[in-house]
């Protein structure tokens, strides 16, 4: 039997409180209807005898004490899933958006789902090729990693997942399935529309399923669009065998809507207002991602979020970088300098890479040829702070090589276009191509055998059409 | 009967009296979800709950177990992974699948495995606290002890033969002076919040050695010791708590991961099955208590993974084991704390965190040290935890305040990880406080040459942290060759010795007797281009030379096991600095 009753206690922002309760249990789902004939969603959020808080999804503009009858389900937040979610659009909670009538329900599931066991954890080894040298070479997409994008206000973020989940490579035998679920928190209604057309373009959009709470949708909706998708995902990967990319943004929305949830609760205030629970809160979310070890599919996110004023040590970054195997930071100077995708070099990460490059992965050496880009790459950033103070030509011979080096690998390497797709080899070689520009005593970090290999100045000098005034021989001559 | 009133999250009240003891364990509703007792007053009494509350309703009871949040130890620890209240998670996924179900109620031990145990006593014995009644090959690398529990005195009465018996079969009986008889069989439970005590604390002084370079010899931990490892996000916190757990000389590894990604601990799983210890070439997990709390699972029990591993470690310390914990990350655990303590609406101190912070920070340390037991064996608790500061802002409570507690601070440096310099550790930042604890040791074990060396370093690093304001500014060229030159050689100390790699085969662990060959080989070359640049020779001669590279590259070219292979490369330097015109 459903309980319902009449009236309301309380309303304080998104909260309403109904008293004389009886039997409810905590998280259950509740029913909010309106004298209008309309209907609300809301969660049972703390409970002190018979009194209980519900927060209302739908936020509570338009709610009374007494217009309302609220029932409660008797059940936590669930979504009804089967197969026929592919291609279609769904509200932030849930609900078809997009006129195609309701979908033929397979099983219900809890959103919030249940810590995932460490034991049934598979260990994500499998690359997956994006295409993109930035990522392949450097921060390395695993299968089953959750990597976010960390942007900031006009940065190129939206392009560069599109292009991801365009060039990827997600499944990689025969007779795999794969699938895109996106979700959108607090976007613009056009950037909503630019993925679902870039998605169409792709020919992808009937393996895509869609999410959408958009900018004037309801806040409090937020705390549940991610849910609603990442279990969706979860559904497909391991009930359907499926390689599932997840794609969240915008991550700083949801965390927003968390804040303005906590505050109206009366909770202590953390970090910048945000609860000091938002740590938990974020890895509920992104630890869903990942295999089991008794299905065939994965679950991989993307998350993007957008820096409050740049700032990586801001909470939301700061905290996702704690609980996510790595990020891909976009940086506005490159942006500035017309470098598309403008992957920051230096405190980008892939966690996962190691386990998932070398050989029988990638190549031999992926792995030295990244470290020597990364170290390279930061002396590079050395010799630019130095030349802004000294000038550029006061420069020792070694420093300019390093500032030559700087800008053709911003310009080859990581300025590759938007419908360009590079193979893991090309992407391999013109790191190494690049690093020929320096000379060989300043490469530390590989060994002789890959030198031998891999490295080749001629050829350097020649594609690069470096002019002689600063070939290394001047180096040399210089030292002598 | 006593009923939940209220539900806020992780934090459960009753309404009135009730007869709960404070830190008593309880099980909540009907589920019987673990629970702890952590505030009782007139007008209510306040419960944590270690599990999820969803659905969780009113008038569910709650029941009393008389006892604190207690341990069951004995065999079958080892080679074991748990959650933070000891639920083996293998028996939960083989009960509950994939995910991990509230109110699983599964035993910490197996009760149906049989082991052989071996009697050391023999009828008529007296024996006292903590005393070893018999013994059972654990693993290939552990001899566990049964002994006698805590504050339990008397005579064998009565005891099985030699054989196999499982953890709940009654293996001897004592009589204790009144008269009474206590059974015992293999299992020891003892209350997580309380340290198990010991005779006497012994001086630290043998080291702690992980093979990694920047650590044994910079900055060494001492066995018994403590050591904090903070750093911002991927800079190579968890890296070095894995380092240690596979290489450290410990005969004992309790890893936590408090807080901290899924993966890592299936990583650790995976890897430690195969990897193979280099001193007994048994694997690793043989010697492993692996105890994951991962960040998705419950707040409440991240407080308690902290202290089961603890309760573990100082299980086995009293057989006369040295164990080493690794707990990544006591932030999560400090969160925990500031969440619950928030959803009490205790007044907090810094940045939210409660009052309290600082005391439970040194209670847990204080558990670490080099003991003498209460059954006179010596063994010892080595503590290093991570720390994952706000924004890698090293001023926040956490890291300042564990800074008080801990004797060695090994900082983690962004930038240096920006630069893929791993192990990231800063060395001006970082500081170990027991090298002269541990200098006796090093000159016994090591060479005298060790700690010389080691200061050699130091101070060229300091040196050359200083030229560098200074190359800022103008650049290297104008500098004079000597300054040059100490350049060059403070690369190869920072690219050739501090950085290693822990992907590669032979640079994962350095044994110490390599360490100091390197130091020695290192300043060799600097007393010898030194001498070249005294007799008027410029410094650009010798950098054209490839001499630096080969010595920087010496941690991948020589093997561990063929440190003759050094004799060349003096050889190399000599050829190379007598070639100089
Ligand atoms: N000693 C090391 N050798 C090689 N790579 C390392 C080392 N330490 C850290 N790394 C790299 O840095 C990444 C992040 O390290 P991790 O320990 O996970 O950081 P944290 O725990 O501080 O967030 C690893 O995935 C690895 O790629
Ligand atoms: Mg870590």
């Amino acid at each position: 039997m459903d309980l319902q009753y009449i009236g309301l206690k309380e309303i304080n922002g998104p909260l309403i409180f109904i008293d004389n309760v009886k039997d409810i249990g905590f998280e259950e789902v509740v029913e909010i209807r309106m004298n209008n004939g309309e209907t609300r969603h809301g969660r049972v959020v703390e409970i002190q005898g018979d009194l209980a808080a519900v927060l209302v999804f739908e936020g509570t503009k338009g709610l009374s004490l007494n217009n309302t009858t609220v029932k409660f389900l008797g059940h936590p937040m669930e979504i009804g899933l089967s197969q026929e979610v592919m291609g279609r659009m769904f509200s932030g909670l849930g609900k078809p958006i997009d006129g195609l009538g309701p979908i033929y329900v397979d099983q219900f599931f809890d959103i919030n789902g249940l810590p995932l066991n460490p034991v049934s954890r598979k260990y994500p080894r499998n690359y997956i090729n994006t295409g993109i040298s930035s990522i392949d070479g450097l921060t390395t997409l695993i299968r089953g990693q959750k990597l976010p994008i960390f942007s900031g206000a006009g940065l190129p973020h939206n392009e560069l997942a599109v292009q991801i989940v365009r060039q990827a490579q997600i499944a990689d035998k025969e007779g795999e399935s794969f699938g895109v679920v996106f979700a959108a928190m607090g976007v613009k209604n056009d950037v909503a529309d630019y993925f679902k057309r870039s998605f169409e373009e792709a020919g992808v959009l009937e393996k895509v399923v869609m999410f959408l709470n958009l900018s004037n949708d309801p806040i409090i909706e937020r705390l549940i669009t991610p849910r609603a998708a990442l279990t969706t995902a979860e559904y497909l990967a391991y009930h359907h065998n499926m390689h599932i990319l997840v794609v969240l943004t915008d991550m700083t929305s949801y965390c927003e809507a968390l804040r303005e949830f906590s505050s109206s609760k009366g909770e202590i205030p953390g970090r910048k207002g945000y609860p000091g629970y938002l740590y938990s809160e974020l890895a509920s979310l992104y630890e869903r991602a990942g295999i089991v070890e008794n299905a065939t599919g994965s679950v991989t996110q993307i998350p993007i979020l957008t820096m409050p004023n740049d700032d990586i040590t801001h909470p939301i970054p700061d905290l996702t970088g704690y609980i996510t195997e790595g990020q891909i930071v976009l940086d506005r100077d490159l942006h500035q300098k017309g470098v598309y995708p403008p992957v920051g070099v230096l405190p980008s990460l892939s966690r996962l890479m190691k386990d998932g490059i070398g050989e029988g992965y990638t190549r031999e050496d992926h792995q030295g040829l990244m470290n020597q880009l990364y170290a390279s790459y930061a002396k590079v950033m050395d010799a630019r702070s130095l030349a802004s103070v000294i000038g550029e030509d006061e420069l020792s011979a070694v420093d300019k090589k390093y500032i030559q080096f700087g800008t053709l690998f911003e310009k080859h390497y990581l300025s590759q276009g938007y419908s360009r797709s590079r193979s893991i080899e090309e992407t391999l070689n013109l790191g190494w191509e690049l690093l020929s520009v320096l000379p060989k005593s300043e490469l530390d970090r590989v060994d002789e055998e890959m030198l031998n290999t891999y490295f080749d100045q001629d050829k350097a000098n020649k594609d690069f059409k470096i002019s002689d005034r600063v070939k290394i021989q001047d180096v040399k001559q210089e030292a002598k | 009967m006593n009923e939940i009133h209220a539900i806020n999250g992780p934090v459960v009240k009753i309404k009135g009296k009730t007869d709960f003891q404070i830190l008593e364990m309880v099980f909540v509703g009907t589920k019987k979800l673990l629970g702890e007792v952590i505030s009782i007053s007139e007008q209510e009494t306040v419960i944590q709950v270690y599990e999820s509350t969803s659905g969780l309703r009113p008038g569910e009871p709650v029941i009393n177990t008389g006892e604190p949040i207690s341990l069951d130890l004995g065999p079958g620890l080892i080679r074991n992974i748990f959650d933070g209240i000891e639920r083996p998670l293998q028996s939960i996924a083989e009960r509950s699948g994939n995910y991990i179900v509230p109110g699983t109620d599964v035993k910490s031990l197996d009760e149906e495995k049989g082991w052989d145990v071996t009697f050391t006593c023999k009828i008529g014995d007296v024996l006292t606290s903590n005393q070893v009644f018999a013994t059972i090959q654990e693993t290939d690398l552990v001899l566990h002890k049964l002994m006698i529990p805590q504050g339990l005195n008397g005579e064998v009465v009565k005891m099985k033969k030699d054989g196999k018996y499982t953890i709940r079969d009654i293996l001897i009986e004592i009589k204790d002076k009144l008269g009474n008889i206590h059974k015992l069989d293999m299992v020891q439970r003892w209350p997580i919040k309380t340290a198990r005590p010991f005779l006497d604390r012994k001086t630290l002084s043998i080291p702690l050695i992980s093979g990694q370079r920047v650590i044994d010899t910079l900055f060494p931990i001492a066995k018994g010791g403590t050591a904090a490892v903070p750093g911002g996000f991927g800079t190579g916190k968890t890296m070095m708590q894995h380092q240690f757990a596979k290489w450290c000389d410990a005969d004992i590894i309790v890893y936590i991961g408090c807080g901290e990604r899924g993966n890592e601990m299936t990583q650790t799983l995976e890897e430690f099955k195969d990897l193979i210890d280099p001193k007994s070439g048994k694997p690793l997990i043989d010697r492993t208590i692996l105890i994951a709390n991962t960040s998705n699972m419950p707040v409440a029990a991240r407080e308690a993974s902290i202290y089961t591993g603890i309760t573990m470690a100082e299980y086995y310390r009293d057989m006369g084991y040295h164990v080493a914990i690794m707990a990544d990350s006591t932030s999560r655990w400090a969160e925990a704390l500031r969440e619950i303590s928030g959803r009490l609406e205790e007044m907090p101190a810094e940045e939210g965190f409660p009052a309290y912070l600082p005391s439970r920070l040194s209670q847990f340390y204080e558990r670490a040290g080099y003991v003498e037991n209460i059954n006179h064996t010596e063994g010892s608790v080595s503590i290093i935890g991570a720390i994952s500061p706000q924004g890698a802002d090293f001023s926040e409570p956490v890291t300042q305040n564990t800074k008080r507690f801990v004797r060695c601070f090994w900082a983690l440096d962004k930038e240096l990880a920006y630069m893929r310099h791993y192990a990231a550790i800063n060395w001006t930042q970082s500081y170990s406080e027991y090298i002269s604890d541990l200098a006796k040791w090093y000159n016994k074990n090591v060479g005298v040459a060790f700690l010389q060396d080691r200061q050699r370093f130091v101070s060229i690093l300091a040196e050359e942290n200083k030229l560098m304001e200074i190359v800022k500014l103008i650049g290297k060229d104008v500098l004079p060759d000597d300054q040059k030159l100490l350049l060059e050689i403070a690369r190869v100390i920072r690219v050739g010795y501090l950085q290693q790699n822990a992907f590669h085969k032979d640079d994962t662990y350095v044994p110490l007797p390599k360490q100091l060959k390197m130091m020695e080989i290192i300043l060799y070359l600097y007393r010898g281009a030194q001498s070249i640049l005294t007799q008027g020779k410029a410094f650009s001669l010798l950098a054209q030379t490839n001499i630096f590279e080969k010595i920087i590259k010496i941690k991948y070219d020589i093997p561990n096991d063929h440190l003759e292979m050094f004799d060349d490369y003096y050889k190399l330097v000599d050829d190379t600095l007598r070639s100089i015109k």
